[in-house]
C-alpha cells in the first residue's frame, strides 16, 4: 500500500512537471515567427494558406487548447518545412522513423549489459590484480573517450580497415534482415563502448563491497566454496543496485543518441529531431521534444521505482 | 671502557627540576591547513599529477600555438588541401596506374623535388574491373611538392615583382610557357588535361580514352620526359636570367599575355611561389604541423583556436556556475521546508528540460545574435543545476551540527554562518564537482557544433566539433584532418576525467574509490 502511495505521488509529480515544460515550450515555440520555406515548384501562398486553415495564426491561447484537442486524436500537426515530409502527419513519420532508433539500443543493451557486467564481475574477483588493473584502465579510457571519436574508430577500424561492415546503414524498411543488421553493427558496437564501461566499472564497485561484507564470511564459515559463495549470495546483493541502472539506462538511450545516429546516417528519431530544428518544422520539433521530455521524466522514475521492487527493505522516499 | 658506557662529568649532573616547573614542550610543527591537507593527499596520486601537466600542455598549446603559428584561422590555401601532417613527414602512400604515376613522376622531373620520395616505388602487374592486365604503381608521395605547377594570371607588375624575387634569390618560379600544340600535331587533338592542369609539361599519347604519358624509360628504369615546352618569342615579357636551357641553347617562351598584355598568363611553380608571396611574413615555407582540412586551413591553428574557446567557455561558464549553483543549493539547503520544496521543483522543472531544447528555442529567439553568446546563455541557464543540488545535499548534512549551533548561539546572523562556518566544509566538493563538469561542457559544446546547431565557425573563431564535422567525409582518404582534434578530445576528456577524480579523493578521501 505505502508503495502503490509512493507510485501515484510520484507519478503525480511527473505529470505535473511534464505539463509545465510542455506549456512553456509550446508558448516560447508559438512565439516564434512561421517559417515557409518552398522548393521549386510549390506556392507559398497554398502552404501559408493551409496553415492558416490549421489555425497556425489563431492566438496563442487558441492555439494551445486546439493542439492538446488534436492530440487526444492522435493528430501532432502536420510538416511543413521538411521537404520529405511536407504535409504528412507528424506522428506518422515518427512512427516510420522509431525502429532504427529502438533497435540499435536494444541491441546495443543485450551486446552491453551482458559483456559489461561480466568485466566487472571479473575485475571485483580478481581485485588489486593485474586483470583488474587492466579492465580499470581501459573502462577508465572509455568512459572519457567522447562518443564522437569511438564512432570514428569504429568507422574507420571496423567498416573501412577491415571491411566487416558497411560504413552507413542501409536504407528501406526489413529491418530485420541479415544485410540489414549487418549495416546496424558499427553503430551499436559504438554505442555499446560506453554502456560496457559503466556496466563494468558499476558492477566492479558494488560487488567489491558485498564482497567484503560479513555476510560473505559467513557463507564461506558454514561451509561454502567460494564460486558458491560469490554466485548465491554476492552477486545477488551486488544485483539490487546494478539492475535499477541497466533499467534507467535502456528508458533514457530509447531516445537514441543524435550523435551516433549522425555519423552512421541512422535513418531514426535522432535525425529527424535534427532535422526538424534545421529546417525550423515546429510541428516536428514540438512532438519530438514531448517525447525526449517523456522518456527523460520516465527514465528517472523507472530506476527510483525499481529499487524499491527489487529490494523491498529500500522505502522510497521515508523519512 | 666498555663502548656502551657513557661517562658524565660529575658537575655536569645537576637536577631537572631544580628551577622552576617543567613545561611541555611548545609545538614546533606548522598547522596542517585543510587545502594543504588535501594537496598533500593529491601529490601522492600520480595519475592525477600526470594528468594536470597533460591539461597544462593542452592549455599552453591553445594559448601559444594561435600566437606562434604564422597561419590565422581565416587563411586558407587554395592549392595546399588535405596536405599531409608534417609531423609524420608530410608524406602519404600513393598507388596508381602508369599515367598518375607518370604524372607524379614528371613534377619532380620539372621542378627538380623529391615529388616521389626517395624515388623509390613498386610496379606490379593486375587486372582492373575488366579483368585487362594493367600496371600498378605504389609509392609514397611529397603532399608539398606534389602540387606542382599551377596556371596563373598575373598583373604585370606582380610578374615584374617574381622576375626580381627570382634573380635576387636563384630561384625558378615561373617556368617556361607550354606549347599545346605540339601535342596536337602529334596526335591530332589536344588532351583535355594539357589546358587545365599546369603539370603536364611533356607529350601526351590518348589510348583508350585514357591518358598515357609518352615516355620511354632509361637504363636505370627512370621515365625520360619529351617537353611541349613553347618556343622563344618576345612577347613574354620574361627578362630574368633563370631561363630553363633547351638542346643547344634553345631558348623557351615563359608567358602569354592576355587581356591586351595587361596580364600574363604563367606557369608558376607553387611551392617556390608560396614561399615568395609569404615572403614578408614568417611564413619560410610550407608547414603545416598537423595538415590543413578540406579548404585548405592549417589544422594545428585551428584545432588550437578551437581548443582556446573550449577552455575559456568551459572556464567562465564553470566558475559562474559553481557561484549560482553554490548561493541556490545554500539557501535551499539552510533553509530548508517551504522554500527548500519550492526552489527543488523549479529545479526539478529546469533539470527535466533537454539542453537540446533550451539551445534550439534560444537559437530561434535570438535570431541573429552571435552563437557565441547563445551557447553561453545556454550553459548558464541550466549548468548550476547540479551545483545546487551538491551544495544543498552539504548544508544538509552541516547545518544542524553542534559548531553550528553554537555559532547561532552567539548571535551569528544566518548569512555568516551559511558563507563563514558551512560553505567552506563544502568547498572541496564543489570545487571537485566544477572540475568535473569541465569535460562534460566540452564535449557538449564539440558535440553541438558538430552536429551543426551551434555554428562557431565564423572569421577567427573555429571549434573543434566544426572540425570533426568538416573532416568527417574524408574520414577514409584523409583521416589526418579527424586525428587530431580527435587526439585533443580524448586526452582532454581523459585527463579532466582523472585530475577531478584525483581531486575528489584528495579533498573527501572517505569517498575513494566511490562512483560519482
Amino acid at each position: 500500500m505505502y508503495m502503490f502511495k509512493y507510485i501515484l505521488k510520484r507519478l503525480g509529480l511527473m505529470i505535473m512537471t511534464f505539463l509545465i515544460i510542455f506549456l512553456i515550450s509550446f508558448v516560447l515555440i508559438k512565439l516564434l515567427p512561421i517559417v515557409v520555406n518552398v522548393t521549386i515548384g510549390q506556392d507559398k501562398e497554398i502552404i501559408e494558406a493551409t496553415l492558416r486553415a490549421r489555425g497556425y495564426y489563431d492566438p496563442i491561447p487558441v492555439q494551445l487548447v486546439n493542439y492538446i484537442k488534436r492530440i487526444f486524436h492522435g493528430d501532432f500537426g502536420v510538416g511543413v518545412n521538411l521537404p520529405e515530409y511536407r504535409n504528412k502527419p507528424v506522428w506518422d513519420v515518427f512512427v516510420e522513423k522509431l525502429p532504427p532508433t529502438v533497435l540499435i539500443n536494444v541491441y546495443s543493451t543485450l551486446f552491453s549489459v551482458p559483456l559489461g557486467i561480466a568485466l566487472g564481475i571479473f575485475a571485483a574477483l580478481k581485485k588489486n590484480r593485474w586483470q583488474d588493473h587492466l579492465i580499470s584502465t581501459g573502462v577508465m579510457i572509455f568512459i572519457s573517450v567522447p562518443s564522437i571519436v569511438t564512432a570514428f574508430l569504429v568507422q574507420y577500424i571496423f567498416c573501412f580497415k577491415l571491411n566487416w561492415f558497411p560504413l552507413m546503414m542501409n536504407s528501406g524498411f526489413d529491418y530485420f534482415s541479415g544485410s540489414m543488421f549487418r549495416s546496424m553493427m558499427p553503430a551499436v558496437i559504438a554505442m555499446s563502448f560506453g554502456s560496457i564501461c559503466g556496466y563494468a566499472r558499476f558492477t566492479r564497485a558494488e560487488l567489491t563491497e558485498v564482497l567484503t561484507s560479513d555476510f560473505m564470511l559467513l557463507a564461506r564459515t558454514k561451509g561454502l566454496t567460494r564460486g558458491q559463495a560469490t554466485l548465491h549470495h554476492a552477486l545477488k546483493n551486488a544485483m539490487v543496485p546494478i539492475f535499477p541502472s541497466i533499467v534507467g539506462e535502456f528508458v533514457s538511450v530509447l531516445s537514441g543518441s543524435l550523435i551516433i545516429e549522425k555519423i552512421f546516417s541512422i535513418p531514426g528519431v535522432g535525425g529527424l529531431y535534427l532535422d526538424s530544428i534545421n529546417y525550423q518544422d515546429y510541428d516536428f520539433f514540438m512532438m519530438l521534444s514531448c517525447f525526449y521530455i517523456l522518456i527523460g521524466l520516465a527514465a528517472s522514475i523507472v530506476i527510483d521505482l525499481s529499487y524499491g521492487f527489487i529490494d523491498p527493505r529500500i522505502r522510497m522516499g521515508a523519512k | 671502557m666498555k663502548p656502551n658506557e657513557i661517562s658524565v662529568p660529575k658537575e655536569k649532573l645537576v637536577f631537572a627540576s631544580s628551577e622552576g616547573r617543567l613545561h611541555d614542550k611548545e609545538l614546533v610543527t606548522k598547522p596542517i591547513s585543510y587545502f594543504r591537507d588535501a594537496w598533500n593527499r593529491f601529490k601522492k596520486n600520480k595519475a592525477s599529477i600526470a594528468a594536470a601537466i597533460v591539461i597544462a600542455i593542452l592549455g599552453l598549446y591553445a594559448i601559444i600555438a594561435p600566437i606562434v603559428s604564422p597561419y590565422s584561422v581565416s587563411y586558407k590555401d587554395p592549392y595546399y588541401v588535405f596536405t599531409a601532417p608534417k609531423i609524420f613527414g608530410g608524406t602519404r602512400n600513393k598507388s596508381g596506374n602508369e599515367a598518375t604515376f607518370l604524372a607524379d613522376y614528371a613534377i619532380s622531373v620539372e621542378t627538380k623535388r623529391d615529388v616521389i620520395v626517395n624515388n623509390k616505388y613498386k610496379s606490379y602487374v593486375t587486372e582492373d574491373a575488366y579483368k585487362k592486365k594493367v600496371k600498378m604503381y605504389d609509392y609514397k608521395i611529397d603532399t608539398y611538392y606534389n602540387v606542382g605547377v599551377v596556371y596563373m594570371n598575373l598583373t604585370v607588375d606582380q610578374y615584374k615583382d617574381i622576375q626580381a624575387y627570382q634573380d635576387a634569390n636563384d630561384v625558378q618560379i615561373i617556368y617556361p610557357w607550354t606549347d599545346m600544340n605540339k601535342n596536337k600535331v602529334q596526335y591530332g587533338e589536344i588532351p583535355p588535361q594539357v589546358v587545365t592542369d599546369g603539370n603536364i609539361w611533356y607529350q601526351l599519347k590518348m589510348s583508350n580514352g585514357k591518358p598515357v604519358a609518352d615516355v620511354t624509360y632509361d637504363s636505370e628504369g627512370k621515365p625520360i620526359y619529351t617537353d611541349i615546352y613553347a618556343p622563344y618569342s618576345d612577347k613574354d615579357g620574361y627578362t630574368s636570367k633563370m631561363r630553363i636551357e633547351g638542346e643547344g641553347n634553345y631558348q623557351y617562351s615563359y608567358a602569354t599575355p592576355v587581356q591586351n598584355g595587361n596580364a600574363y598568363k604563367v606557369r608558376i611553380d607553387y611551392y617556390n611561389y608560396y614561399r615568395y608571396i609569404h615572403a614578408d611574413e614568417r611564413i619560410d615555407k610550407p608547414f603545416f604541423l598537423f595538415g590543413t582540412t578540406n579548404s585548405g586551413q592549417d589544422i594545428f591553428t585551428c584545432l588550437a583556436s578551437g581548443a582556446r574557446f573550449s577552455f575559456i567557455l568551459a572556464i567562465t561558464v564553470a566558475s559562474v556556475n559553481m557561484f549560482v549553483g553554490a548561493l541556490y543549493g545554500a539557501i535551499e539547503g539552510y533553509y530548508g521546508g517551504k522554500i527548500d520544496i519550492i526552489m527543488e521543483r523549479i529545479v526539478e522543472i529546469l533539470n527535466a528540460v533537454p539542453f537540446m531544447i533550451v539551445i534550439t528555442l534560444l537559437k530561434y529567439h535570438m535570431e541573429g545574435t552571435s552563437h557565441v553568446l547563445i551557447l553561453f546563455i545556454a550553459f548558464f541557464l541550466t549548468g548550476w543545476i547540479g551545483m545546487a543540488g551538491r551544495t544543498r545535499m552539504q548544508f544538509y548534512r552541516f547545518k544542524n551540527q553542534e559548531y553550528v549551533l553554537a555559532a547561532r548561539t552567539l548571535g551569528a546572523k544566518d548569512a555568516r554562518i551559511m558563507f563563514k562556518h558551512i560553505f567552506p566544509n563544502s568547498l572541496g566538493t564543489l570545487i571537485t564537482s566544477s572540475v568535473l563538469v569541465i569535460p562534460s561542457m566540452i564535449f557538449s559544446e564539440t558535440s553541438l557544433s558538430y552536429l551543426g546547431i551551434i555554428n562557431l565557425n565564423s572569421g577567427s573563431l573555429t571549434s573543434v566539433g566544426t572540425l570533426l564535422a568538416n573532416g568527417q567525409p574524408y574520414l577514409v582518404t584523409y583521416p589526418h584532418i579527424i586525428l587530431f582534434p580527435s587526439i585533443y578530445i580524448c586526452l582532454l576528456m581523459l585527463s579532466f576525467n582523472l585530475f577531478g577524480n584525483g581531486l575528489r579523493d584528495a579533498f573527501n578521501p572517505s569517498l575513494r574509490g566511490a562512483e560519482d
